[in-house]
């Protein structure tokens, strides 16, 4: 074996991304006026390493606006790292060229959470599907019909409808168009973002059945981002939890469930509605989530763990290993 | 005997559009009681909010209530006017959007907001008004509510504004709130915090809560009595514990099988086949015929809502006995 073949499907190593706030009107006006007025940068994704193995599926969990959009688009090579370096099977796909780099990035492919939005209304599902590989020439003009009806068909769709407008379908089924698009340039690798969160319950576990039977039957690894640690339990082998653009802990998933180690991701477990619990008392964490544009330094958690010492306010904790494949970014593991 | 807290019978909410008439609520009967939670779930489009609305008056044209009575506390609000509703939605009944934005003026100050509600109701000074707003604040978590209150709504986030419009509800600690997926886009820790002020709200003032939510789990854990709706009727009504560990309506065992945590891990969920009918063209007889592993030929007949057991009702001819198979 090659030692390309050996390297991780994707190696995130030391990776931040920053935007800056755009200023509004009256601060742009203040600041032409000669006032001191900062740029407000959000660190959406701060100092993150990441390992993907071929064939894993890992989830990525954190609230809204800790960053995991950011990171799966990062991943996915459609925004660029402000700084570090995302390596896949290996290579920095920076250091490619031309058509090298373009066919690269088809290797990754995004489902998003609101299909509608992403499928052009006015083409045909047929265009749709098959535009892409014909383009990159990954199908003969000659055989793009049965391509299509094939990736049609992998994504639990009737070939029959293809000549229909995307809005003629129901959300579930739009969403097997988004899938069918994606698989239609043969990527080994899929980022969902929230792919089944807009979905009834009923229609989510059609959908995610299908996640797995691709997985299956194309050997795909995926990057699921979800804020549901329901379906994030079920599906992943290795789950990976952010807390304001940091990864705070990483570990098999049967381990984070059975032994979370961060009280962050602790105080998340706890607050899961589960099915099986009855008339429990709620409790909610306290404290709110901070703004990104100003965390509190040190552990970002700091503000609302209930085991913070003095350190956690000036030193930030390092992501280190508690366990074998057991990640935690916390001061309490180095307390002896 | 007192009357229940809130008591539908027959409610029927219809909308007149182009393609036809949609039956949003088709005969919809519930009670729930004083300091009672009661969980309405069901898919998007199954017509809970239009539930929800029916019983605030806010269907708005084309949509009218057509038939059924709303009784609350044994009154029935239909034969109310205008003004009277109106007065008792801001003080007795409270209703909490999926949407923050149907409550927050985006105009106006958070606090102006606030404390005009409370003294639209309350014959208080503005000083207690506004300390009124403040504490209804801090218990929806909002830090530093002092400081915050002075914001307008666009300089919050999604889940503040949401807390926000919770806060408005609770101030005059209603004796009704209907609660439409009001915490669906928040985050879980949020979540909790926000649970936790419904649930403390109800033991210790006694307030009547529907909470309307797609999400099993969450109605698992917060309330006494759940009714599933499916194509704009309730499908099955009864105990928590009864009906998730012991469903009678197909629909509800399909709904309870979906559910990733029912399921081995990484084994291939249960799926319900197939999609929601379209209102429009619901078949005459079962709406849920064409999904249901059990249908069989009198299906093809609109079945009744039985109660099976004292308290355990359900809309189907041939119910599971003991709940879901193993
Ligand atoms: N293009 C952008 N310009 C400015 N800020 C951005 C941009 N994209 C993301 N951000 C900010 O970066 C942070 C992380 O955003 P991101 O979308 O990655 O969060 P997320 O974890 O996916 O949240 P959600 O669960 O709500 O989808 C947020 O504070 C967000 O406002
Ligand atoms: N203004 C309206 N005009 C026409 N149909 C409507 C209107 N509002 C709701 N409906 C229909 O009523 C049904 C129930 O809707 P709704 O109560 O919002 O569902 P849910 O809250 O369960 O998702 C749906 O079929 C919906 O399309
Ligand atoms: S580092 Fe400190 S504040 Fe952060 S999670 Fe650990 S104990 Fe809590
Ligand atoms: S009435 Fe018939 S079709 Fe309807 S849910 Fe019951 S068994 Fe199924
Ligand atoms: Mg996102
Ligand atoms: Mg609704």
């Amino acid at each position: 074996m090659s030692a390309a073949a050996e390297a991780p499907i994707v190696e995130v190593r030391g990776v931040s991304r920053r935007f800056e706030k755009q200023l509004d009107f009256v601060a742009r006006l203040a600041r032409r006026a000669g006032l001191p007025v900062r740029e407000e940068v959000v660190h959406a994704v701060d100092g993150v390493d990441l390992t993907i193995q071929r064939g894993e599926v890992v989830g990525l969990v954190g609230e809204s606006g800790c960053g995991k959009s950011t990171l799966g688009r990062m991943v996915a090579g459609i925004l660029p790292p402000s700084e570090g370096t995302i390596l896949r099977q290996g290579r920095d796909l920076r250091s490619l060229g031309g058509s090298e780099a373009r066919l690269a990035k088809l290797r990754t492919q995004m489902i998003f959470q609101d299909p509608y939005a992403s499928l052009n209304p006015r083409r045909k599902v047929a265009e749709i599907v098959g535009e892409a590989p014909l383009y990159h020439g990954l199908v003969r003009r000659a055989d793009l019909a049965d391509y299509v009806d094939e990736q049609l068909r992998r994504a639990g769709l009737d070939p029959a409808l293809k000549g229909r407008y995307p809005h003629q379908f129901s959300g579930g089924q739009r969403q097997r168009i988004g899938i069918a698009r994606a698989l239609a340039v043969q990527p080994d690798m899929l980022v969902c973002d929230e792919a089944v969160a807009a979905l009834d319950v009923s229609i989510q576990a059609q959908i995610l059945n299908l996640f797995m039977k691709l997985r299956r039957e194309l050997d795909l690894t995926y990057l699921f981002i979800s804020h549901d640690l329901g379906v994030v339990e079920h599906l992943s082998d290795r789950v990976v939890i952010m807390y304001l653009g940091r990864v705070v802990e990483a570990a098999p998933s049967e381990e984070v469930f059975a032994r979370p180690n961060h009280p962050y991701t602790q105080a998340l477990l706890a607050e899961v509605p589960r099915i099986e619990n009855r008339k429990r008392h709620f409790a909610g964490v306290q404290g709110e989530i901070p703004s990104p544009l100003n965390p509190p330094g040190g552990c970002h958690f700091h503000p609302r763990c209930p085991h913070a010492l003095a350190r956690c306010k000036v030193e930030r904790p390092v992501l280190r290993e508690i366990a074998p494949g057991h990640r935690s970014a916390c001061h309490l593991n180095e307390a002896t | 005997m007192t009357a229940p807290t809130l008591e539908l019978r027959d409610l029927r909410t219809h909308f007149a559009t182009r393609g036809g008439v949609v039956k949003a609520v088709d005969g919809v009967s519930l009670r729930v009681d004083r300091g009672q939670v009661l969980g309405l779930v069901g898919e998007s489009g199954s017509g809970k909010s239009v539930t929800g609305f029916s019983i605030l008056g806010l269907v708005d044209p084309p949509g009218q209530v057509v038939g059924g009575q709303v009784l609350f506390q044994g009154q029935d609000l239909a034969r109310l006017d205008e003004e009277a509703m109106r007065h008792l939605r801001g003080n007795r009944i409270a209703m909490i959007f999926q949407d923050p934005m149907m409550t927050l003026n985006p105009v106006l100050r958070i606090d102006t907001q606030m404390i005009e509600t409370v003294l639209a109701h309350a014959p208080v000074s503005r000083e207690e008004a506004r300390q009124r707003a403040r504490d209804a604040l801090g218990q929806v978590g909002i830090a530093a509510p002092e400081e915050r209150m002075r914001a307008y709504p666009h300089q919050f986030s999604g889940g503040m504004r949401q807390r926000v419009a919770i806060a408005i509800a609770l101030l005059h600690k209603p004796d009704l709130i209907v609660a439409d997926e009001p915490t669906t886009a928040l985050d879980v820790t949020i979540q909790g915090q926000i649970l936790a002020e419904a649930q403390k709200l109800c033991a210790e003032h006694g307030t009547a809560l529907i909470w309307i939510t797609h999400d099993l789990s969450v109605v698992a854990g917060l309330a006494d009595r759940i009714a599933v709706m499916y194509a704009g009727r309730v499908v099955e009504e009864g105990p928590v514990e009864a009906v998730l560990d012991a469903p009678l309506h197909p629909y509800t065992v399909g709904l309870i099988g979906s559910v990733p945590s029912r399921n081995r891990r990484g084994a291939a969920l249960n799926q319900i086949p197939g999609m929601t009918p379209s209102m429009l063209n619901l078949p005459a007889g079962c709406a849920f015929a064409a999904r249901c592993p059990r249908a069989a030929s009198g299906c093809s007949e609109p079945p009744p809502f039985v109660e099976f057991r004292p308290g355990r009702s359900a809309r189907c001819i041939h119910p599971h006995a003991e709940g879901p198979p193993a």
